[in-house]
């Protein structure tokens, strides 16, 4: 895999990656898709992936809790916060 | 009164306790003392709980007062990406440094309901990303048999506490491999139950196709027990089936045990795990088995279809983790070189790789080549299942193609860890349950495992066949 592809899926990734890692993964990669590609060969047919009999898993529109119940908890474990929300780097 | 829990299962444990043998504080007592004798070799916890005793207390509170528990005071450990509410949960993994689970697990809250005590949380690969828990950020656990040898992955903190005798079971999650795989390399039993079966809420994702929350425990009868506790339909994980989905078929006559011979014997598979598979073979025979023959053949292509699936899923699973709502934050500048530089400071090297993996057979270029491909020869391999189900009860496998390996071994070549994933992956994408069971030693006394695979919902001739496999071993 070419150095440029791999600067492309890391930013496609979200993921900062050292060049000296890049070099490693490059070969890492050639060798993991090497194996994996045998399924080239397979042949498929017409047959697909079924997600088996469906059936429906949503609950009835309401409150599923007390309003507020897990606010806490969870604002506790952001990195930053204000005034009840999550705080962010200004995006434009 | 002093017990060694190490000499006990969870079968005797509860019959003690309800005796008046031994109260569960004492239990308690003995896997603390086990913990701090061991521990510092094998590295099998990132957190022993320090309110352990009080939780003992309480439970011998209740059963003074009645209480009836399945698990009322037995001392279990969970592996660290199950949540329990206000404990520190981490993947192993650095980017969730600090994070305090904000509610229980669906089978927490069961263990719970149940009277179970909860040691410590277990050591694993990062995000369950591995077969050797050496891609943990911290620090790789050692196999009880041999410290110089791995204790397997990615459960294998929750194999290695069951092994040292310091919990009577634990629960550990299974996407390709992840407890019947260290369940073998450790000389335990490890179940992978069926897709559906046990409530995923609380467990973090990484393929969530394929992922399944199972127990490990010493025996089959005592991996039935926790089976029991955790299982059932969950109304919080849109995967959980309802109890009655699948019609379970009744058992032949004699019970029949398939084996893909063409599958199982080829090259790269160890002499010794073999030779301890074909004496398994002949004693299940003996005890009045039918063993026979069958052909899989698309099980061949199951590693190259994991190895597309897998990472496809986890790359999106872990899209979450972005330093804003949870976890590790580093300042990158913007909004997207703050995403970089947490998630490439905050995962761990296989974690990167598994991300970028899945990147690249989700592009556009290559969707249909790899990820579509991949689930059509995927529904290849159920089909395989489905037909042998239909002459066969159960399918048995080595669990593992070698006994554990020395740390450092695989560490520096991803595929050849991954190829140690070769007779467990095909069961996760099947959905099907299989259980790991201790099937003897190497010449060099490292454990050897048997699995057993059988159909959608039928756990319960898994643990049938397992007892009885545990009565003739060797």
């Amino acid at each position: 895999m070419k150095k440029e592809d791999l600067d492309k899926l890391a930013k496609l990734s979200r993921l900062s990656i050292t060049d000296e890692e890049k070099e490693k993964l490059a070969l890492e990669f050639d060798s993991i898709l090497g194996y994996v590609s045998e399924i080239e060969k397979v042949s498929v047919g017409e047959r697909i992936l079924e997600a088996g009999p469906l059936r429906n898993v949503m609950r009835e529109d309401g409150e599923p809790h007390e309003s507020g119940l897990y606010t806490k908890a969870i604002l506790n474990n952001a990195p930053d916060t204000e005034d009840g929300y999550l705080k962010v780097k200004q995006v434009f | 009164m002093s017990v060694d829990l190490n000499k006990l299962i969870i079968e005797e444990a509860l019959k003690g306790l309800s005796n008046g043998d031994f109260s569960s504080v004492d239990l308690v007592k003995s896997s603390l003392n086990i913990i701090s004798e061991k521990e510092g070799d094998i590295h099998a916890y990132l957190e022993v709980f320090d309110d352990a005793i009080e939780q003992a207390k309480k439970a011998d509170e209740e059963r003074k007062n009645g209480g009836k528990g399945m698990l009322l005071g037995i001392p279990l450990a969970v592996k660290d990406n199950i949540l329990i509410e206000g404990r520190r949960v981490t993947a192993a993994s650095k980017i969730l440094e600090g994070y305090v689970a904000p509610y229980d697990a669906t089978v927490i809250k069961q263990l719970k309901k149940e009277g179970a005590i909860f040691i410590g949380r277990t050591n694993m690969d990062e995000f369950a990303m591995g077969g050797s828990t050496e891609n943990s950020a911290f620090g790789v656990t050692k196999n009880p048999h041999d410290l110089s040898r791995v204790a397997g992955g990615s459960s294998g903190g929750s194999a290695a506490a069951v092994a040292m005798g310091s919990v009577l079971g634990a629960l550990g999650s299974d996407t390709g491999g992840s407890i019947r795989q260290p369940a073998s390399l450790c000389g335990v039993v490890g179940l992978k139950t069926t897709y559906g079966s046990v409530s995923r809420f609380g467990l973090m994702a990484m393929g969530s196709s394929l992922d399944q929350i199972g127990p490990f425990a010493k025996t089959v009868g005592d991996a039935e027990i926790l089976f029991k506790a955790i299982s059932g339909h969950d109304e919080m994980d849109s995967t959980s089936l309802p109890d009655d989905f699948y019609k379970t078929e009744s058992k032949k006559d004699k019970l029949v045990i398939g084996v893909p011979r063409n599958f199982i014997f080829t090259e790269g598979i160890d002499k010794e795990v073999l030779s301890n598979f074909e004496k398994s073979l002949n004693l299940l025979e003996k005890s009045g088995a039918e063993i026979k023959d069958i052909d899989l053949p698309s099980l061949k292509h199951s590693l190259a279809v994991y190895y597309i699936l897998m990472p496809a899923e986890a790359s999106t699973n872990l899209a979450r983790f972005d330093g804003v709502r949870f976890g590790l934050s580093e300042d990158g500048g913007d909004v997207l070189g703050s995403y970089m530089k947490t998630r490439g400071d905050g995962f761990g090297r296989e974690v990167r790789r598994r991300i970028m993996l899945g990147a690249y057979v989700l592009s556009s270029g290559y969707y249909d080549a790899y990820y579509n491909k991949a689930n059509g020869v995927r529904a290849l391999i159920n089909d395989d299942f489905k037909k042998a189900f239909s002459s066969v009860d159960i399918i048995a496998t080595p669990t593992s193609p070698v006994p554990a390996f020395k740390i450092g071994e695989k560490s520096e070549d991803p595929l050849s860890m991954y190829l140690a994933d070769i007779f467990t992956v095909p069961v996760n994408l099947a959905g099907v349950p299989a259980i790991s069971i201790p099937s003897g030693f190497t010449e060099e006394k490292l454990p050897l495992g048997i699995q057993f695979i059988a159909g959608h919902d039928r756990e319960g001739i898994l643990f049938e066949l397992g007892k009885k496999f545990e009565s003739i071993r060797e």
